[in-house]
């Protein structure tokens, strides 16, 4: 080694021993993200969108603001297809903290009959997802908006800031973010601008579940294994959920040992065949997944790029 | 994840021995940076791909992307990987930071991958204000550049101490130990003028793979460690925890009228229940009462977590103050000196306003010295008017109320802030402070007994600035000139300042340029200010073609004493009247940095008053400014 100037090789022995370890670490990045949101805009609001993120945002939310609630409501962006288990816990949740949890639906796309088996994914999530997500931003005047993405998920929002600048339209423009120096945080905005913020930036997929197990943090439980009813089409295994999903010749419903990985809407998300039905099994057979959580998503798979393509039109 | 996470096999896992393993790795945020095509992005996928990190459904996509936009022919191609926006696939360049991690059993990685591009530079000083650590790339066959250089300089800038110098493509120039040995050396160097603790040069080929996880057989002549051997017992700069306590304040926690907490992410040192603290701006003292870390109570908290502190005394703290240990306190001042990175394709302007962000803090700021410029290629210091998008230079700057601070090579987190232009809400700039300027210090303001409402009340006026911005020609003077004569009359106490009367004295030292226009209207602002602090209705009539400038004035202003007035004639119109002859001249060429011509002039978005000149008469105009500062403004002041 060449050093210019002598340097330890090991860490200099810091006379306070207390070291945080990474989920620590983790935990105050989002918490100093939440404060600076609260602290900087005059109307905030926490997308809410039921799963394993959403619990853990949920729960970061709490403690940064500890002991007042978070000083903004919770919205979810209802496309009218989350499983029903989803919703049953989302109003299970909001009920036990006391919070104001506001739905919006597109009800141009529930009177034109938007449906995912018959219109296809694309246009289902560009309809009830990121066209009705701009509708309600809108609504409100929100200017700014947490989400839970992660950077380890797909590779063009690895490219994303913590806090990603949309103009009047809700457009991301990847080419001309604002570079993000330090912890210094650019929260202005113009009239109708807004930031999507995502205090879970540098998490992944193995953080959040050691963070879930950790902090007992309750989730939905889909994503424990159960005998479910399912449907094997095109190399995917779907819930059905309820009788809007009609089966094509040849199909039959069976019962299946299976969980899921990530949630969204049931005809789009793929279940995985598993016995793991606490936590600890989770993350055990995480550590052996040979395929990413973005796999059992439909949505991706449209096109290539097809992740950038959404984001610049306004999908979280 | 990485499949070295994996456990032996799964009947011997352990879920407790896993998290306290998971729990002990240390962290190490490096950046990779470089020219472009020196393989910053195929090295990282390499480093991925190396260390499992890839999932099968990803690697098939890769492969099918390799065919498609790929560089290597039939291989798989690395870059793709991290190159995640369609631009950057296509152009086969990377044109943001995107951030990745992998994980081995000793450490966990966060890694930032910046573009090479000159255009791209602050994607490079993103990256590397996090990071702990930079692998600075060089192609073997070209050997270091500018953009090398370029690289190393902001990174040492931005506070990283450790390099490690990844002499790449050595598979093109045979594996030649002399090559290695020639690059080593000029940046050894080159980088024994910066800041780095220690430089770490290893021979390599990231499409290949050699000496980054796995030795090469082709580079036997080498003893050094690979690169992830490297990275994984790299030293860590972790000596936060023994500086002096600071917390920014974020956020006043207030949720009923027995809690009052102040939060933020403590900036170094650490901080127990019952230790004295300061409020850095106000000097207030108190004790510390309770400290929550997240939502649980906690005897000490230390540097990098999010705490909260309830204090025993009610005192005067607020977003942007700074806690801080009671015997060793930042800076407070309002003038320092500091290295500012421009991101903006608009120059840095010494004399124009910006908004200055420490982590919680804001103020308005002028930079009141450009110093020199660095040249990145030599790091000689240069004479600059304007810093240009990429450059890097040395500013006096001052803020329009004290802020809170250390000197960044004390604190990276106290001693950074970012500038923000007025007007688009853009990161125009970063910039590390080196030290607090001693007139800021030693020069206070003088409490004087005869005050501006005393002033006033002499004159039986109410001050107020009326400010008259157009193009030249526009009837600025004539309006201005009339209404003084009118006011005069009526018994007002008034003053004309006259933009072309003020460059034959005050202003006679500047010129047209973009910098000199910007002075030329910082010093009348404060001219006009102290005639109305003196009590007096001031007439400015000033071109003052800039938003920024006139927002400036505006803010330098008593609240409602500035009144901006648009003489909006077009400039057509101006030319036409051309009064003074210039505009011939300007046409002619004769005249250079004509407003409206080559030089331009923004609008008032809201001005108090709009005067569209167009076939009206002058007298007119007066009469209606008068009935309309009558009512509004001047009136007696009953006090």
């Amino acid at each position: 080694m060449s050093h210019l100037q002598p340097s330890p090789t090991t860490m200099p022995q810091s006379q306070h021993n207390i070291r945080q370890s990474h989920l620590d670490r983790l935990e105050a990045e989002a918490i100093h993200i939440f404060r600076e949101v609260a602290a900087t805009f005059s109307k905030p609001v926490m997308l809410y969108s039921v799963g394993k993120d959403s619990s853990v945002l949920l729960h970061l939310a709490m403690k940064a603001f500890y002991p007042a609630k978070p000083p903004f409501p919770f919205l979810h962006v209802d496309t009218t297809w989350k499983f029903r288990e989803m919703i049953a816990f989302r109003d299970a949740m909001m009920t036990l903290h006391g919070f104001d949890l506001l739905v919006h639906i597109n009800e141009d796309g529930v009177r034109e009959g938007i449906n995912p088996f018959v219109h296809g994914s694309n246009t289902h999530t560009h309809v009830m997802k990121t066209v009705a997500l701009r509708q309600a931003l809108d609504k409100y005047g929100f200017d700014a908006a947490f989400g839970g993405a992660r950077r380890d998920e797909e590779k063009s929002r690895s490219k994303e800031r913590i806090f990603s600048f949309r103009n009047a339209n809700h457009a991301w423009d990847p080419k001309n973010q604002r570079p993000e120096m330090w912890k210094i945080y650019n929260t202005r905005v113009a009239a109708g601008e807004s930031i999507r913020v995502f205090p879970l930036s540098n998490w992944t997929e193995l953080d959040i579940w050691q963070y879930i197990l950790l902090e007992e943090i309750p989730i939905v439980p889909l994503y424990f294994a159960k005998l479910r009813p399912v449907v094997e089409r095109a190399g995917m295994l779907i819930l059905r959920d309820d009788e809007r999903m009609e089966l094509l010749p040849g199909e039959a419903v069976e019962d299946r040992l299976v969980r899921f990985r990530t949630l969204g809407c049931y005809p789009l998300t793929g279940a995985i065949e598993s016995d793991a039905c606490d936590l600890q099994a989770i993350v055990r057979e995480m550590l052996t997944a040979r395929t990413s959580e973005r796999q059992g998503r439909v949505i991706d798979k449209d096109e290539a790029g097809s992740m950038e393509k959404k984001k610049r039109e306004g999908y979280f | 994840m990485t499949r070295h996470d994996l456990p032996v096999s799964a009947a011997l896992f352990d879920y407790g021995d896993f998290i306290a393993d998971q729990n002990e790795k240390s962290l190490l945020r490096f950046l990779t940076c470089g020219s472009v095509d020196d393989g910053k992005s195929t090295l990282i996928g390499r480093l991925l791909y190396d260390t499992k990190l890839i999932f099968e459904d990803q690697l098939a996509a890769l492969e099918r992307d390799s065919s498609k936009h790929g560089t290597n022919g039939a291989d798989i191609d690395f870059a793709l990987l991290v190159d995640g926006l369609e631009a950057e696939r296509e152009q086969g360049i990377t044109i943001d930071v995107a951030y990745r991690f992998f994980s081995t059993p000793k450490r966990k990685f966060i890694v930032a991958d910046t573009p090479g591009h000159e255009q791209y530079t602050r994607n490079m000083a993103t990256g590397a204000s996090t990071a702990d650590l930079a692998i600075v790339l060089v192609d073997a066959r070209r050997g270091i550049l500018q953009q090398t250089r370029r690289h190393s300089i902001i990174a040492s800038l931005l506070g990283i101490r450790h390099i490690a110098l990844a002499v790449n493509k050595i598979d093109l120039v045979d594996f030649d130990r002399q090559v290695f040995e020639r690059i080593s050396a000029e940046y050894l160097g080159f980088a024994s003028g910066l800041s780095f603790a220690s430089v770490e040069p290893i021979p390599m080929s990231a499409r290949h793979g050699d000496n980054v996880t796995r030795r090469s057989d082709d580079m036997r002549w080498y003893p050094g460690p690979t690169l992830l051997e490297h990275l994984e017992a790299a030293a860590i700069d972790c000596d936060t925890a023994d500086k002096p306590f600071r917390l920014p304040v974020q956020y006043v926690n207030r949720p009923n009228q027995d809690f009052r907490g102040f939060s933020g992410t403590i900036a170094s040192g650490l901080v127990t229940t019952g230790q004295t603290l300061v409020a850095t701006k106000s000097g207030r003292r108190s004790r510390v009462k309770r400290v929550l870390v997240g939502a649980t109570d906690s005897p000490l908290a230390v540097a990098g977590q999010s705490v909260t502190l309830l204090l025993e005394d009610e005192i005067e703290i607020s977003r942007g103050d700074v806690l801080s240990a009671a015997d060793a306190r930042p800076e407070l001042a309002d003038q320092f000196q500091a290295t500012i990175v421009w991101f903006d394709d608009k120059p840095l302007l010494p004399g124009r306003p910006y908004i200055l962000r420490t982590e919680t803090d804001q103020a308005g700021v002028t930079v009141t010295a450009l110093k020199h410029r660095i040249n990145v290629a030599s790091f000689a210091k240069e004479a600059a008017a304007c810093l240009d998008m990429n450059e890097i230079g040395v500013c006096d700057l001052s803020t329009q109320v004290p802020i809170a601070f250390d000197r960044y090579g004390d604190n990276r987190v106290t001693g950074a802030f970012i500038l923000v232009d007025r007007m688009t809400n853009a990161t125009v700039g970063a910039g590390m402070i080196s030290h607090p300027l001693r007139r800021a210090r030693n020069i206070h303001w003088q409490k004087l007994d005869v005050d501006r409402r005393q002033h006033a009340a002499q004159k039986h006026q109410k001050p107020v600035v009326l400010w008259f911005t157009g193009l030249s020609g526009s009837g600025k003077s004539t309006i201005a000139n009339l209404l003084e004569k009118k006011l005069n009359a009526a018994g007002r106490h008034t003053y004309l300042l006259d933009g072309d009367n003020i460059r034959h004295g005050l202003n006679r030292d500047l010129g047209f340029t973009d910098e000199d226009r910007v002075e030329n209207i910082r010093r009348v602002v404060e001219v006009a200010r102290l005639m109305a602090d003196a009590g007096l209705i001031v007439l400015v009539s000033f071109i003052s073609p800039f938003r920024a400038e006139r927002q400036m004035a505006r803010e330098r202003m008593q609240e409602g004493e500035f009144v901006e007035i648009f003489v909006d004639t077009p400039f057509e119109e101006c030319a036409r009247r051309d009064p003074k002859g210039l505009y011939a001249q300007a046409l002619n060429g004769a005249i250079k940095n004509f407003t409206g011509l080559d030089s331009p002039y923004e609008a008032p978005e809201q001005p108090e008053l709009h005067l569209q000149t167009l076939g009206k008469d002058a007298e007119e105009m007066v009469d209606e400014l008068d009935r309309w500062l009558n009512q509004n403004y001047i009136v007696a002041d009953p006090a």
